[in-house]
C-alpha cells in the first residue's frame, strides 16, 4: 500500500518533478549549458561546428586553468581576488626573464625558455605564499588579503615593465606554447589537461585533498580531527597561484609579449565558473569536473555572443548576470535539496 | 498615600479562583527524528515566579521559546487572559506583554544601549529618528529598573551582567505582562544577582507573572513560588516551591527508569593511569590549578555546571585551548601543549559537545566524517594514496555497528537527526585504535533510545581497556556512568567523588554548596 502511495506520487509529480530532482542532483550548469547551445546554435550557423568547438576548448583553456585554483580557495571557504593579477606578474617576470635571456644566450633557445617558465611560474607561486601566510597565519579575510596583494602584484607588474609590453622572447616559445598543436589539439589543452587529471588525483586520492573540503566544511571540526588547518590553506592560496601563473605563462605564449594588463577579468570570471558549477561560496562543497564545465560553459558564451556578434560591452553584463543568476540558483537549490533530503 | 496601604499586595497575590494569566494546553514541538515537547500544560499566574525545571534537554528551552514567539508549537495552544493567541514571532509576543531574556543575547554589541533598547521601535518625528525621545525614554526605563547604565555606552564596552540588564530593560519597552528569564544568573555576581531579585519582587508586586529556568536550588528557595518539572520533554508535576524538598525535586527530575536506560556498570579492576594532569592552569583562566588522573579500563566523570571547567580543562589537554601552568603525561611522558594532531596519533581523542560547530561537516557525508581523522591509516589509505574502497567498507560496518538510520553513508550529515548525527561522531572513535577518548556531552539533544545505544557504546569501550573521560552536565549520566567523578566549580576542581560515595546528594552538594553560602 505504502507502495502505491508512492508510485501515484511519482506519477503526479511528472515532468517538474523530474526537472527538479535533476537540479537538486546536478545543480544549474547542464541546463545552462543546454540552454546556451541550443540559442547560439539558432543565431549562428558556425556554431555547432567541430573546429569551432575547438576554438571553444582553445580559448577557455586559460580560464579554465585559473579556475582550477579559485576552486581551491573556494572550498576551503575564502576566495582569490588575485589571481588576475598573478597572472600578469608571471607573465611579465617570464618574459622579462626569457627575453633577457634570450639577448644573451641566443642559442640556448630552450634554456632561456625554461628558465623564463621557471620564473614566471616561481613570481606567481609568491604572492599566492604571501597570500597563503596572510590568510593561514595572520588570519585575514582572505577577501582583504587577496584584494591587497592584487594591487601589489599589479604594482610590480607595471613597475617592472613601465607599462609597456615585453618583447624579445624566443620564437620558438610562442610557436609550442602559443600556436603549437600534436594530434590537431592545441598545447595549451595538453596542459590543462595534465593539471585537471594532477588535481584530481591530489583532491580525491590523497588526504590532504580531503582536508581541503575538510577546511572548507568545518574548520573547527578540522582542527579537533588533527587536521593541520593553518597548513592546508596555506598550501591552497600556494596552489591557487600556482595554476593562475601557469595560466599566465601559456596566455604569455600566446600573445608572444609579456603584459601587465591581462587577467583583470579573471578574478570574476573564474569565480563564475566555479559558482556556476556548483562551487559553495560557505566553502567545503564542489567537483572539479563540474568547475573544468563551469569555465568551458564560459568559454561556450564568451564564443557564441562573439558569432553572434553582440558587443563586448554587452558581453560583460550578461557574464556579470549569469554569475548572480548561478548564485541565486543555489540558494533555491538549497532549499530543495532541504525538502527532498536525498 | 492611604490608597496604596488601603490595596494589599494581595490583591495581586496568586490567586487560585482567577484564571490563570498564561496557560498552554497541550503544546507538542516536533523537530525531525525528536519530539522536544510532548503535551505540556502549564500555567503562569498573575504576579508569581514559576519556576520551570528539568534536565538538560528535558524541553524547558523549548517550551519558552514558543511562549516567546521564537517557534512555533506543532501542536497544542496558547491562551493569554483567557484568549487564545498565536505568537507567530518574537515581535507578536512582545506586543502582547510576553517578553523573554535568553541566554543568548538579541543585542547588537556595535550599538548603544539607547539604540539597543529601541531598535525595531524606534520613534521618530516627521520621518526622522527622534533621538532627543530616544535618549528620555531610556533613561527613564533605566532609572525605573535601578540600572546604572548611561543610554549612550556602546554594548561591547559592558560587561555580561550588564548586557543583561539591557536586555532586560528591553523587555519594558512595552507593557510587560509576561517576562521569561532563562538562567538569568549564570554570568552575574552575588551582589548583582540580588539587585535582579529585588527587581523581580518589584515585578510580581505590579502583577508580572515571571517563568524563571534555573538549575540551582538556593535560588529557587529565595524567588519561587511553584515548580513545574518537565522530563524529556513531558510534563511531570507541578509543585509548591515552599514546601517541595529538595530531594523530591531531584528525583522528580530524574525519576526516569533508570534501570533501562543505563548499561550495567561491570567493569574490571582499573588499570595503568593513562592521563595524568598537574596543577594544571589555562592561559584565559577557564581552567586553574587543576590536577586529575584517568586509568585504563575506567569512566572517569567530569560533573559541573556549564562554564565551570570541566571541558576547558579536557580541551586543554587535547591542544586545543592554551595552556598556561602545570603538566599534562599521556601514558607517562609530557605532552603538555602539543597539538591535536599529534594526540590523536598518541591515541588520545577529544570528541565535542557542539557536534554542528565544532564537531562535523554538516555539507559532508557520513562516510566523510567518520573517515576524518584516521586518513592517513589503513584501512582508509594506503601508503600515501586514499584507499576508498577500504573506508567505505570500514564506514559501511561502522554504520551498521551503530545503528545508524537510515544507513546511508553517502547522505549529507545535515539530512540526519540529532542523535544519528552524534553517532556519526562517535563513530570517529572507532576508526582508530584509542587508549583515551574524552566524550563532551555526548548526550546533548539526543532523544531516549539513543541515548541508551550511546551508553553501552561508551561502556563497551572502557570494557576493552580503553581510559573514558565522560564530560556531562546530566547527573544521571555521572552517577550512573563512571567510576568516579570530579565535580568542578568556577574552574577548580571542587571534588573528587569515589565510586562508592556517587549519589545526588554527594556530587550536588559540590554544584550548589557555595552557591547557597
Amino acid at each position: 500500500m505504502a507502495e502505491n502511495a508512492l508510485s501515484s506520487r511519482d506519477r503526479d509529480g511528472g515532468i517538474a518533478d523530474v526537472v527538479k530532482r535533476l537540479f537538486v542532483r546536478l545543480g544549474i550548469l547542464p541546463f545552462l549549458l543546454v540552454i546556451a547551445i541550443v540559442v547560439f546554435a539558432l543565431l549562428s550557423d558556425n556554431f555547432l561546428t567541430p573546429r569551432n568547438l575547438m576554438n571553444v576548448l582553445r580559448q577557455s583553456v586559460y580560464l579554465m586553468i585559473v579556475s582550477l585554483g579559485q576552486m581551491l580557495a573556494l572550498l576551503t571557504g575564502g576566495f582569490d581576488l588575485s589571481v588576475g593579477t598573478i597572472l600578469a606578474l608571471s607573465s611579465v617576470v617570464g618574459a622579462l626573464t626569457m627575453s633577457t635571456l634570450h639577448a644573451m644566450y641566443p642559442d640556448m633557445v630552450g634554456l632561456s625558455i625554461a628558465v623564463g617558465c621557471v620564473a614566471g611560474i616561481a613570481a606567481g607561486v609568491s604572492i599566492g605564499m604571501v597570500n597563503g601566510l596572510g590568510v593561514a597565519v595572520f588570519k585575514v579575510s582572505p577577501f582583504m588579503m587577496s584584494l591587497g596583494m592584487a594591487s601589489v602584484g599589479f604594482g610590480i607588474a607595471l613597475y617592472l615593465t613601465g607599462g609597456v609590453p615585453v618583447y624579445g622572447m624566443p620564437q620558438a616559445f610562442g610557436d609550442v606554447f602559443g600556436f603549437g598543436s600534436l594530434f590537431g589539439v592545441a598545447t595549451p589543452v595538453y596542459v590543462a589537461g595534465l593539471l585537471a587529471v594532477g588535481l584530481y588525483l591530489f583532491l580525491y586520492w590523497t588526504p590532504q585533498g580531503r582536508y581541503l573540503y575538510a577546511v572548507g566544511g568545518n574548520i573547527k571540526a578540522a582542527s579537533l580531527s588533527g587536521i593541520n588547518t593553518g597548513g592546508t590553506l596555506f598550501l591552497t592560496y600556494t596552489l591557487c597561484g600556482f595554476f593562475a601563473a601557469v595560466s599566465g605563462m601559456l596566455l604569455t605564449a600566446r600573445l608572444d609579449t609579456g603584459e601587465a594588463n591581462i587577467g583583470a577579468s579573471m578574478p570574476l570570471e573564474s569565480i563564475a565558473a566555479c559558482v556556476i558549477a556548483g562551487v559553495s561560496l560557505r566553502g567545503g562543497v564542489g567537483r572539479l569536473e563540474n568547475v573544468v564545465l563551469g569555465a568551458l560553459f564560459i568559454g561556450l558564451v564568451q564564443n557564441g555572443m562573439n558569432l553572434a556578434r553582440i558587443e563586448s560591452y554587452l558581453q560583460t553584463v550578461v557574464l556579470g548576470a549569469l554569475l548572480i543568476l548561478a548564485v541565486i540558483a543555489d540558494q533555491i537549490r538549497l532549499r530543495y535539496v532541504a525538502s527532498l533530503k536525498d | 498615600m492611604s490608597a496604596i496601604t488601603a490595596e494589599p499586595r494581595d490583591t495581586v497575590q496568586p490567586d487560585k479562583a482567577a484564571p490563570p494569566l498564561l496557560q498552554t494546553i497541550g503544546i507538542t514541538k516536533d523537530y525531525p527524528g525528536v519530539r522536544a515537547l510532548d503535551d505540556v500544560s502549564f500555567e503562569l499566574r498573575a504576579g508569581e515566579v514559576h519556576v520551570l525545571f528539568g534536565e538538560n534537554g528535558a524541553g524547558k528551552s523549548t517550551l519558552i521559546s514558543i511562549l516567546a514567539g521564537a517557534n512555533a508549537p506543532t501542536a497544542g495552544r496558547i491562551v493569554l487572559r483567557g484568549e487564545e493567541v498565536h505568537l507567530h514571532s518574537v515581535h507578536d509576543a512582545r506586543d502582547l506583554g510576553i517578553s523573554a531574556v535568553f541566554q543568548e543575547f538579541s543585542l547588537i554589541p556595535q550599538m548603544s544601549v539607547e539604540e539597543n533598547l529601541f531598535l525595531g521601535a524606534e520613534p521618530t518625528r516627521s520621518g526622522v529618528i527622534d533621538r532627543a525621545r530616544i535618549r528620555s525614554e531610556a533613561r527613564e526605563i533605566l532609572d525605573e529598573l535601578g540600572f546604572a547604565l548611561k543610554p549612550e555606552t556602546r554594548v561591547d564596552r559592558l560587561t555580561r551582567a550588564e548586557q543583561q540588564m539591557v536586555e532586560i530593560a528591553k523587555a519594558f519597552r512595552s507593557d510587560l505582562s509576561v517576562l521569561i528569564l532563562d538562567e538569568p544568573t549564570a554570568s552575574l555576581t552575588s551582589h548583582e544577582t540580588d539587585h535582579l531579585f529585588a527587581l523581580i519582587e518589584k515585578l510580581t508586586e505590579r502583577g508580572v507573572g515571571i517563568v524563571y529556568i534555573t538549575h540551582r536550588m538556593a535560588e529557587i528557595r529565595r524567588i519561587g513560588d511553584r515548580i513545574t518539572v518537565l522530563r524529556d520533554g513531558r510534563y511531570i508535576d507541578t509543585v509548591d516551591a515552599g514546601s517541595a524538598s529538595e530531594d523530591e525535586l531531584v528525583q522528580l527530575m530524574t525519576g526516569r527508569v533508570v534501570g533501562g536506560i543505563f548499561p550495567r556498570l561491570d567493569l574490571g579492576p582499573a588499570g595503568a593511569p593513562v592521563l595524568e594532569v598537574e596543577a594544571l592552569s589555562t592561559r584565559d583562566g577557564a581552567v586553574r590549578d587543576v590536577s586529575m588522573h584517568v586509568r585504563a579500563g575506567e569512566i572517569v566523570g567530569m560533573a559541573g555546571l556549564v562554564g565551570s571547567g570541566k571541558s576547558e580543562l579536557m580541551q586543554a589537554c587535547f591542544g586545543a585551548r592554551a595552556v598556561a601552568a602545570g603538566h599534562v603525561r599521556l601514558k607517562g611522558h609530557d605532552t603538555t601543549g602539543r597539538l591535536p594532531r599529534q594526540n590523536i596519533c598518541d591515541g588520545f581523542l577529544y570528541l565535542p559537545s557542539d557536534r554542528r560547530t565544532e564537531g562535523l561537516m554538516m555539507m559532508r557525508s557520513v562516510r566523510e566524517n567518520m573517515a576524518l581523522a584516521s586518513l592517513d591509516i589503513p584501512p582508509f589509505s594506503r601508503g600515501p594514496v586514499l584507499d576508498r574502497r577500504g573506508e567505505a567498507r570500514k564506514v559501511a560496518e561502522l554504520a551498521g555497528r551503530l545503528n545508524l538510520s537510515p544507513p546511508r553513508i553517502e547522505r549529507m550529515v545535515e539530512h540526519f537527526s540529532g542523535g544519528n548525527q552524534q553517532k556519526v561522531m562517535l563513530a570517529r572513535s572507532l576508526t582508530r585504535s584509542y587508549d583515551l577518548i574524552a566524550f563532551d556531552e555526548p548526550t546533548v539533544g539526543v532523544d531516549v533510545g539513543t541515548r541508551a545505544a550511546i551508553y553501552e557504546f561508551i561502556v563497551d569501550l572502557a570494557r576493552a581497556g580503553v581510559a573514558i573521560v565522560l564530560i556531562s552536565s546530566d547527573l544521571p549520566e555521572i552517577l550512573h556512568l563512571t567510576s568516579r567523578a570530579y565535580v568542578f566549580y568556577r574552574g577548580r576542581v571542587q571534588a573528587e567523588v569515589p565510586a562508592d560515595q556517587l549519589t545526588e546528594e554527594n556530587v550536588l552538594a559540590h554544584f550548589f554548596e557555595r552557591e547557597s553560602a
